[in-house]
């Protein structure tokens, strides 16, 4: 009996392909560990610099007048929770409306399509264009009562910005509904409006919740259309159609400036608005685990 | 008929005439607020148009090609903060898509062990959810200060090249380009990982059972495969490089003084806009309004073609 060949058969660490592999995967393993510092890096100084600043009276009081030392983010915390709550109390509705319409209203014709375009050429428009627009309708026209600048303004902006998320994210949650639900739910004798409301919406309930809840901590953090919207303020929130304060706007603003307790009081903010996210975003990864089991 | 069986059951009834004005009124809610995107679109269209008209009839094309940035005599033109945007993002797209594809491919080969790999594709997908500002604020206390050393040396041996030309002074392109790079890469990376792990098992298997490497089963097999999906991310990525604003902002510099050198401070549209929009009145807000008609039209020509590209290299297996 002859014996075939059996040197191909063992691996030759020493062959050109093999070394090429191994270099290829220290590569990969390099990058990767590239592309996961940057988090960790920047997680670490926010948490050690902001964190490190935490009291209560950093979260209860007004930042203070250039020069002087002390105060809180107190108006900013506050400031940035009332403009995300009017961008949801908006972007929400519109949003769940408009996925709900292409997903069980639809039949594919040039509304449908049209909407599902506008939505992606709408959440690839630039965030500081979302601020553009709306300064551009509201604040320079004094829209809302002759007020120029107005943490409406501001959530109006962040709005515009959420709306494309929310469609997507209840158009594909809806479309993931077993279509048997719906043959049932008609087969005894509900409507339309029944089906939707009490069997698809609620079945898609908990993949909707976690791309609004991804929407809202993505709002929460956004700069650039509240800039020259909601502006800021030194002072306590004063309703909605004045201007108001923002943690993200207060880094921003805080960080160029050459005093060392407003760059204190911008990496606290910083530190308060990541955890913020964060937990926002776990909260989503939950609801999304609790969907798919 | 059996006895128990209650015949009240099996007659006939109408709906009531209000559930089908529910019905019709719910289906003409959603219509309504499903036209609330192209509203908005249409809204956003007019009043960036509207508002650059004055500048558009006054300027013109020069507005692209010159680069003055004078309020004081009225002459505006956006080159520098045009060239500066598409510098800036292609150069970050350079360093990021090696570096996000590298990172989909270890994260989907079973190189290391699954619960490792999962950790990992969480930490760069947290990447994504911190806001860019705060990358803003980490840039310019820390990753600029620990760079300079690093880019000075760059300018002190390659000063010849028009690219290292100037002293690092702070802020400046090339801090601007890395901040980038971090805020592009876990959407190359995401992106990427789908795409990857969509290939068929089948054909892994049998670039396997041919007897290739995995490197070669890689480049050979899985990557073209998964081609599509990664152009597209890649295109997405540079629309959001393009548009982003405040890390770029805070560390670009926003300097009108055109210069090739990276290390020189720059301008791009969207830090343009952020900086002046809120101080400036009459033409400099039309000025600044046609600076972001430009704006939107790189990003929707950028958004369009990755649409197109990943209709049009989708391969078939």
């Amino acid at each position: 009996m002859t014996s075939f060949q059996r040197g191909s058969l063992i691996l030759q660490p020493t062959l050109a392909r093999n070394r090429w592999n191994q270099l290829f995967t220290g590569l990969a393993a390099l990058f990767t560990g590239l592309a996961v510092l940057p988090l960790v890096v920047v997680i670490a100084y926010v948490l050690i610099k902001g964190g490190s600043l935490l009291s209560l009276q950093l979260l209860t009081q007004l930042p203070p007048p250039p020069g002087l030392d002390g105060g809180g983010i107190g108006n900013a915390i506050l400031g940035t929770l009332v403009v995300t709550m009017i961008a949801t109390l908006i972007a929400v509705p519109a949003g769940v409306g408009s996925g709900v319409y292409l997903a069980e209203f639809a039949s594919g014709g040039w509304f449908a399509r049209f909407v599902r375009f506008g939505t992606n050429v709408l959440a690839g428009v630039p965030s500081i264009i979302c601020g553009v627009f709306v300064y551009g309708l509201i604040v320079s026209t004094r829209f809302f009562f002759n007020q120029s600048y107005s943490a409406l303004a501001g959530g109006i902006a962040l709005a515009v910005l959420m709306l494309p998320t929310v469609i997507k994210t209840t158009d594909e949650a809806l479309k993931l509904v077993p279509q048997e639900l719906r043959w049932g739910a008609m087969g005894v004798g509900a409507s339309k409006f029944v089906t939707i409301s009490r069997v698809t919406l609620p079945a898609a309930f908990s993949s909707i919740a976690t791309g609004v809840v991804l929407a809202i901590a993505r709002a929460a953090g956004e700069t650039a259309p509240l800039i020259f919207t909601a502006l800021f303020s030194p002072f306590w929130p004063d309703g909605l159609f004045n201007p108001i304060a923002s943690m993200s706007v207060l880094i921003y603003n805080f960080a160029i400036m050459p005093y060392d307790a407003q760059i204190a009081l911008a990496w606290a903010s910083s530190f308060v608005l990541v955890v913020m996210i964060l937990v926002a975003n776990l909260l989503a990864r939950w609801l999304g685990r609790l969907s798919s089991t | 008929m059996a006895a128990g069986a209650r015949p009240e059951l099996f007659t006939q009834r109408r709906r009531p005439p209000w559930e089908l004005l529910i019905d019709r009124g719910f289906q003409r809610l959603a219509i309504a607020l499903a036209s609330v995107v192209g509203l908005v679109l249409a809204g956003i269209l007019l009043t960036v148009l509207g508002g650059a008209g004055e500048a558009i009839s006054r300027f013109g094309l020069e507005f692209l090609t010159t680069s003055d940035w004078d309020p004081i005599g009225e002459h505006y033109g956006a080159f520098t903060a045009i060239y500066g945007t598409v510098v800036s993002s292609l150069l970050a797209l350079l360093i990021a898509v090696p570096l996000g594809v590298g990172t989909a491919i270890f994260l989907t080969e079973n190189i290391i062990p699954l619960s490792v790999r999962q950790v990992l594709g969480v930490m760069v997908e947290l990447l994504a959810a911190i806001p860019s500002v705060v990358l803003g604020l980490w840039g310019i206390f820390v990753m600029e200060p620990f760079l300079r050393p690093g880019l000075t040396s760059l300018h002190q041996l390659l000063g010849w090249l028009p690219f290292f030309s100037t002293t690092p002074m702070g802020p400046g392109m090339a801090p601007a380009v890395l901040i980038l790079v971090v805020m592009i890469l876990p959407i190359i990376t995401a992106i990427a990982r789908d795409s990857l792990q969509q290939v068929p098992l089948a054909l892994r298997q049998a670039a396997y059972g041919v007897g290739s490497t995995r490197w070669g089963a890689l480049v050979h097999v899985i990557l073209p495969a998964a081609i599509s999906g990664i152009t597209g991310g890649v295109m997405l990525a540079l629309g959001r490089a393009m548009g982003e604003t405040m890390a770029v902002t805070m560390l670009i510099g926003n300097s009108n003084n055109f210069s090739f050198s990276l290390l020189a401070p720059a301008n791009t549209i969207s830090s343009m806009l952020a900086n002046q929009f809120g101080e400036a009145d009459g033409l400099q807000v039309s000025a600044l309004m046609y600076a972001a008609v430009v704006l939107m039209a790189l990003t929707l020509l950028v958004n369009l073609l990755a649409q197109m590209i990943v209709r049009r290299l989708s391969l078939k297996y």
